[in-house]
């Protein structure tokens, strides 16, 4: 299935995939108003090591330990996604325990938030991709399992 | 056909009917479920007291799971007694269930110390269950001064549940320290402090040596008043189905990698169960959420003829308490790395070049990662460590281990 895969050697360290995560799941139409002056809640983060950067988001694992650890029942896998009920999530923080990749973190009211490939709103094709400068971030097939 | 039979109806029992319908579409099941709900989220019953989540919120499947996978429960029956030679189970009332495979999925019971005098305590509880949950609900109010024996997760569970709907709670516990089991002393201070402040009361050191109606006589000599007791001392697996028909039990039933028992066609799974930890490489109940989930699932998958191994459970726990959250996973064993602040305590433990154990109070971002290396026995050589311990990141990884994991490559 397509997944979001980011080419490290292409990502400039720039940050925008995670404002344009943060807008695309914000439900408002002007970035301006839904990014200026708050916190930032992305669901993609760019990592950054020695000389080296590149966006993080939840690979959508073929075996979920967040799912299978989740003590809410809130995780579930559907049609290859890795989906959350926020209503059932209570913040225990067991998916941040188990995820291998840091692809989970609390948003703006402390119910965790995951990446779920922009299916839950209107952007089509994730925002952290179609926003990529430099095209480091792709969203594809490439015919692998996690 | 083949006839599945689980006994019990808790998480692993889930896993179970999860791993055997991801394998055999047709075969019978049958769900012995002592409980009269449907499979909940047992750990959010403090939740549910605390009104972060309700009855039907708390449900760990939707409401057609059993009818979707084909499952008859049965609801308020308790299985008493196998039959392995002829493949029989059997509940109260006499009745009989035969089967192909047995999983026996039968969780853990709360540990009740004789304590001299509580017979004449009237209104006390344990706090295991959803309907221990309820009775509680019913029975705390306003004016209520709660205490409760033992300070592990099941009490201070307990205790943040309860706290804005009693007068007063009072927690004591044997041991010298708070949360015993998964902190280390100064740990166990940091977060004491914490509930402290939040309002709850502790006796370390000391628990009740008897009881005289709403009074327990502490060891120590000291009285404590109360209008509600919740015992949560411990909790021990339910072995005796296994143990009853001669198969391997020592704390818990001793399973492997497969979840087989040492009967044949009998596997086990969940908090009843003894297994490998594969942070220390010995045999111990490690009675989690995740672990019940991951071991149902691969009895399942085993009981319906299938191939799959769990041989990397490892102790975690995430509790939070009042906002703050404390994270714990393997042993502590080994040298220690510290980082403290104000607001956390971050403890690193390596030996061998691996990553043996962590405790993190308060700075859990990213804390996965720290766990996949103790659960993956990653050598810290092979990656950037002295980067890895200031902060959880996967560009402390080689390119190459980064490629497979962001990358698609294999």
């Amino acid at each position: 299935m397509k997944r979001v895969y980011v080419n490290e050697e292409w990502c400039l360290g720039c940050h925008l995939c995670e404002y344009n995560c943060a807008f695309a799941n914000s439900g408002l139409s002007d970035m301006v108003l839904a990014l200026k002056g708050k916190p930032l809640y992305p669901r993609i983060h760019v990592e950054e090591g020695r000389k080296i950067s590149y966006a993080v988001s939840c690979r959508h694992c073929d075996d979920p330990l967040c799912v299978k650890s989740c003590i809410a029942g809130a995780l579930s896998k559907k049609d290859g996604v890795i989906q959350i009920d926020k209503d059932k999530c209570v913040s225990c923080y067991t998916c941040i325990l188990v995820c291998p990749y840091g692809a989970l973190s609390p948003g703006e009211t402390g119910v965790m938030q995951k990446c779920e490939l922009c299916l839950t709103n209107s952007f089509g094709e994730p925002a952290c991709v179609q926003g990529c400068p430099n095209r480091a971030i792709v969203y594809e097939e490439r015919g692998d399992t996690v | 056909m083949t006839k599945y039979v689980i006994a019990g109806n808790g998480i692993a029992a889930a896993g179970c009917i999860e791993g055997i319908r991801s394998r055999d579409k047709d075969g019978e099941i049958t769900v012995i479920s002592e409980e009269k709900h449907p499979v909940y989220c047992r750990p959010l019953i403090s939740y549910y007291l605390e009104g972060k989540t309700d009855l039907q919120r708390m449900a760990y499947r939707s409401g057609d799971f059993y009818e979707k996978n084909g499952c008859r429960v049965l609801y308020g029956r308790k299985a008493l007694k196998i039959e392995k030679d002829s493949k029989e189970i059997e509940l109260d009332g006499g009745t009989r269930i035969p089967y192909d495979r047995l999983c026996i999925a039968a969780g853990s019971a709360p540990f009740v110390p004789p304590f001299a005098g509580l017979e004449t305590v009237e209104s006390k509880y344990s706090f295991m269950t959803l309907d221990d949950a309820l009775e509680l609900e019913q029975a705390v109010t306003k004016e209520s001064r709660v205490l409760i024996i033992g300070a592990g997760l099941i009490g201070l569970k307990c205790a943040e549940g309860l706290l804005d709907r009693a007068g007063n709670i009072t927690v004591c516990d044997l041991a010298d320290r708070i949360l015993s089991s998964i902190l280390d002393t100064e740990c166990a201070a940091f977060m004491q402090k914490h509930l402290e402040e939040k309002g709850i009361r502790f006796c370390l050191n000391d628990s009740a040596a008897s009881f005289d109606g709403n009074r327990a006589i502490m060891k120590s000599g000291a009285v404590v008043e109360f209008d509600v007791l919740v015992l949560s001392v411990g909790v021990r697996p339910n072995i005796s189905l296994l143990a009853g028909c001669g198969g391997q039990t020592n704390r818990g039933i001793v399973v492997d990698g497969r979840m087989r028992t040492s009967v044949p066609d009998i596997f086990a799974a969940g908090d009843c169960t003894e297994g490998p930890d594969a942070s220390t490489g010995e045999n111990r109940v490690l009675a989690i959420l995740p672990n019940a989930c991951m071991q149902g699932f691969t009895a399942g998958i085993n009981m319906a003829g299938g191939e799959s191994l769990f041989d990397n459970a490892i102790p975690m726990n995430s509790i939070g308490f009042f906002g703050m959250h404390a994270m714990t996973a393997g042993s502590y064993d080994g040298e220690l790395y510290e980082e403290r602040t104000e607001t956390s305590l971050k403890r690193l433990f390596t030996k061998d070049d691996l990553l043996k154990g962590f405790i993190l109070i308060g700075c859990n971002e990213r804390a996965g990662i720290y766990t996949s290396l103790i659960r993956e026995k990653t050598p810290l050589s092979s990656i950037d460590f002295d980067m890895l311990k200031k902060a959880a990141t996967t560009a402390a990884f080689p390119p190459e281990s980064r490629r497979k994991m962001f990358g698609g490559e294999r």
